[in-house]
């Protein structure tokens, strides 16, 4: 079977799969790495996103060989030791989740948002979270944490 | 085990490190068992009957009052265990259940810890559903940490030889005069001290931490991804399973070839009766296999659509009212006065006939178990809503005493009630029996979607009456399949009759978040709707005029208020309005639709919410928020579709939920009633977003009498 090196979160980890392995399966099952959920395997829950060169990519359909070399961030490789990032401190305080199972997703998803829009609107919030569900139905509280993660983001530049 | 108000034994607290407690044999055990796993220290058991007079009023009564629910734990340095058999499934209970136990032992958050859904440590729970935890089990807890506290000033009194009038607890310490002060774990160390409750909660006055917008615990292990949801749970030598699902309902096996699957390195072919599987060193490898498998699969029999299902429904019904459908429950009807007088009677007479289809519940995490067999014991982990009911599952499945079966409920990616079955446990437990080794299934997205259940389809046909002045006098009410519970009308009518049919279901179904009462409200309220409409009259002032419950009309004249009835808040807006009361909590809601090309747009929500007594104000904001959002998608558009024994729309991308694009203003308005016992809140506020949408989408046109919500 072949063999990708797969840069995450900034480590370099030789792995043996199928090129055609999604990135999401080796990633947990292969690196141990389960921050990241399996919500439908088609691509249209964002439970399993991850940042790609710094942007938003369903692992769960994204294949190993077409992201090995490039710079894959989880949601374990966001915090630095243990300051949290802005989003994730943000969604600590706006309480924006219940059982949690999309928050992974749903905080890497908003750190790509903000990566392209600085100061989001409601609507591009809307629009580029699109394919990230909460089930238990916190975007209310979602929308607002990633509001707050911008002010605060802005405010730290 | 009846004698459930034993004085702890006061007597024996000054004589340390003995068992002596004067309890049946069963709690003697479970004490032995608690000191084992977690040393000495002091323990509380509660069980319900001890909490009764702090119910909130529901007809739910425990099955088994004198049983054990719950008990608290404090070793010797001072740490808190409290044990219950409920799940946190985003409900937010392992939050608020703390709270109350650092409440009532005046001890920090931060030393309390709940261990929950551990069928071997936790005791005996039905089921973390129907909203119970806050109504029952909370004030449950509440006494047992009220009753360690005093027992713990008791231990200190006679140590220190004083009156324990004297001494007052606090910080984890009790403290007395002249500055004197132990910590809980200097008074319980050496000792093995057990009792159960006696000590009566705080009043909600008394309240310190509760009432206070607490922060979820370990939210920072959620946002790191470092909590272990149940996909996430590893074992030495785990093994990946994956089951071969037939193609429609009803289809068998009639041939299998897996030569081609046995020959993959690594791959055990599991031929286990009617289970054909697969188990491989991870899931890809496992996938693989199952595609490999050559199965020949039956034709489906034939059977209703989501189409046709409505008159299957109807025609399957069990005749009369008192009988159960095929396999299903029904129930005597309802009934007060003479409907058929008074419908002969009455001046107008309003019919309708309201569809309710199959929806599913779709929870991001889908069915997962990870099962291990150890020296003919199994342990599962599984993602339930029903710890205990599924350990009887698995150990029916097997034939094996309950006591060799042990399940293990992490904190979960949620259910809203669609987890309460152990089909994934057994099947993860045959795979890793046939395996040798402990295997995990998880559930695929299409698989979540067809071999779950779901929530009930339904007809809900009403009829009903008013006299000359416009009251309504007559109220017939007939459920088809979709569920009894939310179905008696709040509203003050002379003559009822009210019955709920089980039918034959096409497709496999069961709980939901609120269940039944969701589709009862909605025919109900639509109608209330309808009639007042037709008679020209307020539709608000239709329902005061009938409606005597103090509550229901605090909530409803609230909701009013807040939005601005009877008008809305732009121009060009229709405004609907629904009320109900469902699990002893009771919510109005009210909508703002706009007119589009296609139908109409949800531009405003106003959430009018009372459940007694508010333990967390922040974690029920967002339970009522959560299940406003869920309600919107029931109302908007979700419906399974189904044809031939397949799910047609079993993917995310084909089954719409409610996503970013999809939320309007929702304004929640918390009425906190601090002189009410408190009332469970995850299910009841979904019950009136249907109504109040499709009361206000009426101001467009004429609306299908059906879910989800159409314009004619």
């Amino acid at each position: 079977m072949p063999q990708f090196d797969l840069r995450v979160n900034g480590r370099t980890h030789r792995v043996t799969a199928e090129a055609g392995d999604s990135l999401l399966a080796v990633v947990r099952d292969d690196l141990g790495l389960t921050g990241s959920k399996f919500g439908c395997g088609e691509g249209h829950c964002g439970a399993c996103t991850v940042l790609v060169d710094g942007g938003a990519l369903r692992s769960c359909t994204a294949r190993v060989g077409a992201v090995a070399g490039k710079a894959i961030v989880t949601i374990e490789g966001l915090a630095a030791g243990d300051r949290l990032h802005p989003v994730q401190e943000a969604f600590v305080e706006a309480e924006a989740f219940q059982c949690g199972y999309c928050t992974p997703g749903m905080v890497m998803a908003a750190v790509a948002l903000l990566d392209q829009h600085p100061e989001p609107t409601d609507a591009d919030i809307a629009r580029v979270l699109d394919r990230n569900v909460c089930r238990c139905g916190t975007y209310p509280r979602i929308v607002k944490a990633i509001k707050a993660a911008a002010t605060e983001m802005r405010r730290r530049t | 085990m009846t004698d459930i108000h034993i004085d702890p034994e006061r007597y024996e607290l000054t004589e340390p490190a003995r068992y002596v407690f004067d309890l049946p044999e069963v709690d003697r055990r479970q004490f032995l068992r608690i000191f084992s796993v977690l040393g000495g220290g002091l323990v509380v058991a509660a069980s319900m009957r001890a909490s009764a007079p702090l119910y909130a009023g529901d007809e739910q009564a425990p099955q088994d009052a004198s049983e054990v629910q719950a008990w608290i734990h404090i070793d010797e340095r001072g740490q808190v265990t409290a044990f219950t058999g409920k799940v946190e499934i985003g409900q937010n209970i392992r939050t608020s259940l703390s709270q109350v136990v650092a409440d009532e032992l005046r001890a920090p958050l931060a030393s309390i810890a709940f261990v929950m859904g551990d069928t071997d440590l936790t005791p005996f729970d039905q089921g973390t559903f129907g909203s119970r935890t806050t109504p029952a089990m909370a004030p449950l807890v509440a006494r047992a940490a009220a009753t360690a506290r005093e027992m713990l000033i008791d231990r200190a009194a006679a140590a220190w030889q004083v009156d324990r009038a004297t001494l007052r607890a606090a910080d984890g310490r009790i403290a007395g005069a002249g500055g004197r002060s132990a910590a809980y774990g200097e008074l319980t160390k050496g000792q093995r001290l057990a009792g159960r409750v006696t000590a009566s909660p705080a009043e909600r006055k008394g309240w310190v931490l509760r009432g206070t917008a607490v922060k979820k615990i370990d939210g920072r292990g959620v946002v790191t991804g470092r909590h272990t949801f149940t996909p996430d749970v590893t074992r030495p030598d785990l093994m990946a399973g994956c089951i071969a699902r037939p193609p429609a309902y009803g289809a068998k096996p009639r041939a299998v070839d897996d030569s081609r699957a046995r020959v993959m390195p690594g791959v055990t072919v599991v031929r286990d009766g009617d289970l054909i599987g697969v188990v491989a060193a991870n899931e890809r490898l496992a996938r693989q296999a199952l595609v490999a498998l050559q199965i020949d699969w039956s034709p489906a029999p034939a059977q209703p659509s989501s189409k046709t299902v409505f008159d299957h429904l109807k025609r399957t019904a069990a005749e009369g009212t008192a009988g159960g459908g095929r396999g299903g429950r029904g129930g005597a009807p309802r009934v007060a006065g003479d409907v058929v007088r008074a419908r002969a009677e009455a001046a107008r007479v309003f019919e309708a006939s309201y569809r309710i289809p199959y929806i599913a519940h779709v929870p991001l995490e889908p069915r997962t178990a990870v099962a291990e067999w150890t020296d003919g014991r199994v342990t599962v982990w599984t993602g339930t809503q029903r710890p205990f009911g599924v350990r009887t599952e698995v150990a029916n499945a097997f034939g094996l005493a309950e006591d060799r079966v042990r399940v293990i409920v992490p904190d979960f990616g949620s259910g809203y009630g669609g987890k309460h079955t152990g089909e994934q446990a057994i099947e993860a437990a045959r795979l890793a029996r046939a395996a040798g080794r402990p295997v995990k299934v998880v559930y695929g997205r299409d698989e979540e979607f067809s071999w779950g259940y779901c929530r009930p389809a339904g007809v809900i046909d009403i009829a009903a009456g008013v006299d000359r002045d416009g009251r309504l006098t007559f109220w017939e009410f007939d459920n088809y399949n979709s569920g009894a519970s939310g179905l008696p009308t709040p509203y003050a009518i002379p003559n009822q009759r009210q019955a709920f049919r089980a039918s034959d279901s096409p497709l496999r179904q069961g709980s939901y978040r609120g269940l039944a009462a969701t589709a009862n409200h909605y025919a109900r309220e639509m109608h209330m709707d309808a009639i007042a409409r037709a008679l020209e009259v307020d539709p608000v002032t239709f329902r005061l005029t009938h409606l005597e419950n103090a509550r229901m009309r605090a909530v409803l004249e609230a909701a009013a208020k807040h939005s601005g009835w009877p008008k809305s808040s732009a121009a060009g807006r229709g405004l609907g309005i629904a009320c109900g009361t469902e699990k002893g909590s009771y919510v109005a809601t009210a909508a703002e639709v706009s007119k589009t090309a296609d139908g109409f747009h949800v531009d405003r929500l106003v959430v009018v919410f009372e459940c007694g007594a508010v333990v967390n104000p922040d974690g029920l904001h967002n339970q009522v928020e959560g299940a406003v959002v869920q309600g919107l998608g029931g109302a908007l558009f979700e419906a399974v579709e189904f044809a031939d024994g397949k799910i047609l729309n079993g993917t995310m991308a084909r089954y719409r939920v409610p996503r970013f694009k999809d939320m309007p203003p929702i304004e929640i308005v918390l009425l906190d009633r601090p002189d009410l016992p408190s009332a469970g809140a995850g299910e009841t506020p979904i019950v009136c977003v249907a109504p109040a949408i499709g009361t206000a989408v009426r101001a467009f046109g004429p609306v299908d009498q059906a879910l989800p919500i159409r314009l004619l």
